[in-house]
């Protein structure tokens, strides 16, 4: 299955963005994790930025940033937004409320807590009425999101915007879920190669082999802290302008294998 | 889109255990909702609750996943020589081939609710026996189906709220149209639990009587729960998958767009994937949760798209709104329309709104469709329409 990039979007602890963590993923430069930047998600209009939580706030800063460089339209891109926990906010603001005595769950809260939240305010953010799935596979949420979103644009011949997002949950979930760092990156994948493309991947399952690693061990503990991540040795390999054949983490008995050829150093 | 064949589909709800017991009550305009009885909920509801899940016991190799969400899909899994089909299949084409794909909207929450009521007094902590990744998450319920019927393809779970497990079928289609899978298991499972009832309550959509969709005096859903199985195949016996249609309001999180404008987009991108003419269908299983809403919205669209001659009916008053699992059951029900030459009627419901612009039937009637459509829309504006015909 073959697919071509035509964007990148990406916030961590030391990445604030696609385009300010190049030097970082190449290999240029240091890696220093520090604190993430708050994501702005400029795209949201003020009302819904107020109802959204940060999880939703991440998933939508990354998604705009991967449509800048070709300057798509969100309106008529299809989504596939992937996440291996949810808003652990969410979910532990209202398993607290359920814990008490009134149960008076916010029906703001209600509605935010649902696995799709994001793709609901990317849509109203952006006018787009086209296709959108959100998916879960634990820590291999970000080889499941890549394989639809590669399938779905190859199916429909259209480009699919996939955002891949988590955030460390708050005590005492914090205890219970391997999310310990927050990221978000997102990729805009096209059927064919366009005058904005920065590369292509040929994507298959894989039975064997093990998960492409960062030697850094920084970035390697990103990597390894945040489903998401999973995803950064590919962004690595477009970094560096260095094509590579790239194995993801994805079930138990298989991954995902990714040959990664970018056309130029971006 | 490459067509695909359903050689099998069970499920399991409060109308009973297994598509007979199904049928039996959708023939008869059974409904199988009762009053809020679940835990310790005080809630003036109506719930179509699954009776003997907590009598269920999950073989030892399965026992990490216990939970309500997975007792379900246990119980779904093996009605109706489900379970035996898809094994066979696995033989045919080799475990690393068959995919998993299943909907849930809130998958084992309910676990993560009870692990709140016993958190350590002193650090807050969750009890030591709390397991996240095989209850709470919402992988969860894919990671047990491929583990109960050992099954290695690509696998992940859709959760989409209320489309969830319609969407399942999309997916399953992409990847064995792609050639990474040569068959796959699809379906849902979603579960009572304190989230969903009292957060429809505070958004003030829970009926306080079993629900009566497009009813004049409908107000409001029933929540249901349950699990649904499809096998899909490229060839076999059975019900053609014949498209599916996606689409978003960019509307609101939890109202549908009044016009029913995302709903239509998705009745029309699922007979431009079948290649079919609205006139081609001949039954409409509605999403119709008897909100005020969204029944009036879907009505429109459903009318804008077929006309007002094309039947439809809503069968959450049998079988309540399962939610993440209300895509696969209502399928299910589409299916045996298709199938069973009969169209259900509408549970519960007396006198249609008559700002209802598309044909409810409220009693049942004896048809032959060559193309039946299922409708499943979830919030975040999300929506997707499915079509079955006959082989």
């Amino acid at each position: 299955m073959k697919a071509y990039i035509d964007g990148f979007g990406l916030l961590a602890p030391g990445l604030p963005s696609w385009r300010a963590a190049r030097s970082v993923l190449a290999g240029d430069a240091r890696y220093e994790p520090g604190e993430m930047p708050r994501p702005t998600a400029e795209i949201l209009p003020p009302a819904e930025r107020r109802r959204c939580g940060d999880l939703v706030k991440l998933a939508l800063h990354v998604g705009a940033e991967a449509l800048a460089p070709s300057g798509a339209r969100a309106e008529g891109l299809a989504t596939v937004f992937t996440c291996a926990t949810g808003s652990g906010e969410v979910l532990h603001q209202i398993c607290e409320t359920l814990a008490g005595t009134d149960r008076d769950v916010s029906p703001t809260r209600f509605h935010n807590s649902v696995h799709n939240a994001a793709a609901g305010y990317w849509s109203i953010a952006t006018g787009a009425r086209t296709a959108s799935t959100s998916l879960c596979a634990h820590q291999g949420s970000l080889a499941a999101g890549l394989l639809e979103a590669a399938v779905q644009a190859a199916a429909a011949q259209r480009a699919v915007l996939l955002v891949a997002y988590d955030l460390p949950p708050p005590p005492p979930l914090a205890a219970v879920v391997p999310c310990t760092v927050p990221c978000g990156l997102a990729l805009l994948l096209a059927p064919a190669r366009g005058a904005a493309s920065l590369g292509e991947m040929e994507l298959d399952l894989a039975r064997e082999g093990a998960d492409t690693t960062f030697a850094d061990p920084a970035l390697e503990r990103l990597r390894t802290g945040n489903a998401a991540a999973r995803g950064l040795p590919l962004l690595a390999a477009f970094a560096a302008g260095r094509a590579a054949r790239l194995t993801l983490e994805w079930l138990p008995t298989l991954r995902l294998a990714v040959a990664a050829t970018p056309y130029r150093a971006t | 889109m490459t067509p695909l064949i359903v050689t099998r589909y069970t499920g399991v709800n409060c109308l009973g255990r297994g598509i007979e017991a199904w049928w039996a009550a959708l023939r008869a305009r059974r409904s199988g909702l009762a009053a809020c009885d679940f835990e310790d909920a005080v809630l003036d509801t109506y719930i179509g609750r699954v009776a003997g899940v907590e009598d269920v016991t999950l073989p030892g190799p399965l026992a990490a996943f216990d939970c309500r969400n997975n007792r379900l899909a246990w119980l779904g899994l093996a009605q109706d020589g489900f379970r035996e089909a898809v094994l066979a299949t696995r033989e045919r084409h080799g475990a690393g081939r068959i995919a998993v794909i299943m909907g849930t909207s809130t998958s084992g929450v309910l676990s993560t609710e009870r692990a709140y009521q016993r958190r350590d007094p002193g650090s807050g902590a969750l009890p030591a026996d709390f397991r996240f990744a095989e209850t709470q998450s919402t992988y969860s319920l894919s990671a047990f189906v491929r583990a109960a019927l050992g099954l290695e393809g690509p696998a992940h779970v859709v959760s989409t709220a209320c489309s969830s497990s319609a969407k399942v079928f999309a997916s399953a289609a992409r990847l064995i149209g792609a050639g990474f899978a040569d068959a796959a298991v699809v379906g849902g499972a979603d579960s009572l639990c304190l989230t969903t009832l009292y957060g429809f309550r505070s958004l003030e959509l829970l009926s306080g009587a079993p629900c009566r969709p497009y009813d004049a005096e409908r107000n409001g859903i029933s929540i249901g729960e349950g699990a649904g199985f499809a096998l899909l195949e490229r060839s076999g016996a059975g019900p053609v998958l014949v498209g599916v249609g996606e689409s978003c309001d960019a509307y609101h999180m939890s109202t549908p767009h009044p016009e029913g404008l995302g709903a239509r987009l998705a009745m029309e991108r699922a007979l431009g994937a079948g290649g079919l003419a609205p006139d081609a269908v001949g039954y409409v299983n509605l999403h119709g949760t008897a909100t005020r809403t969204n029944d009036i919205a879907e009505g429109r669209a459903v009318r804008d798209v077929f006309g007002s001659r094309t039947p439809s009916s809503a069968t959450k008053g049998a079988h309540g709104h399962l939610l993440g699992a209300a895509g696969i059951t209502e399928a299910i029900v589409a299916l045996l329309a298709l199938e069973r030459g009969f169209l259900p009627g509408t549970a519960n419901t007396r006198a249609l709104d008559v700002e209802t612009a598309c044909r409810v039937l409220i009693e049942g009637e004896a048809a032959a469709p060559r193309y039946v459509l299922s409708n499943s829309f979830g919030f975040g504006g999300n929506n997707c329409s499915v079509i079955f015909g006959r082989a």
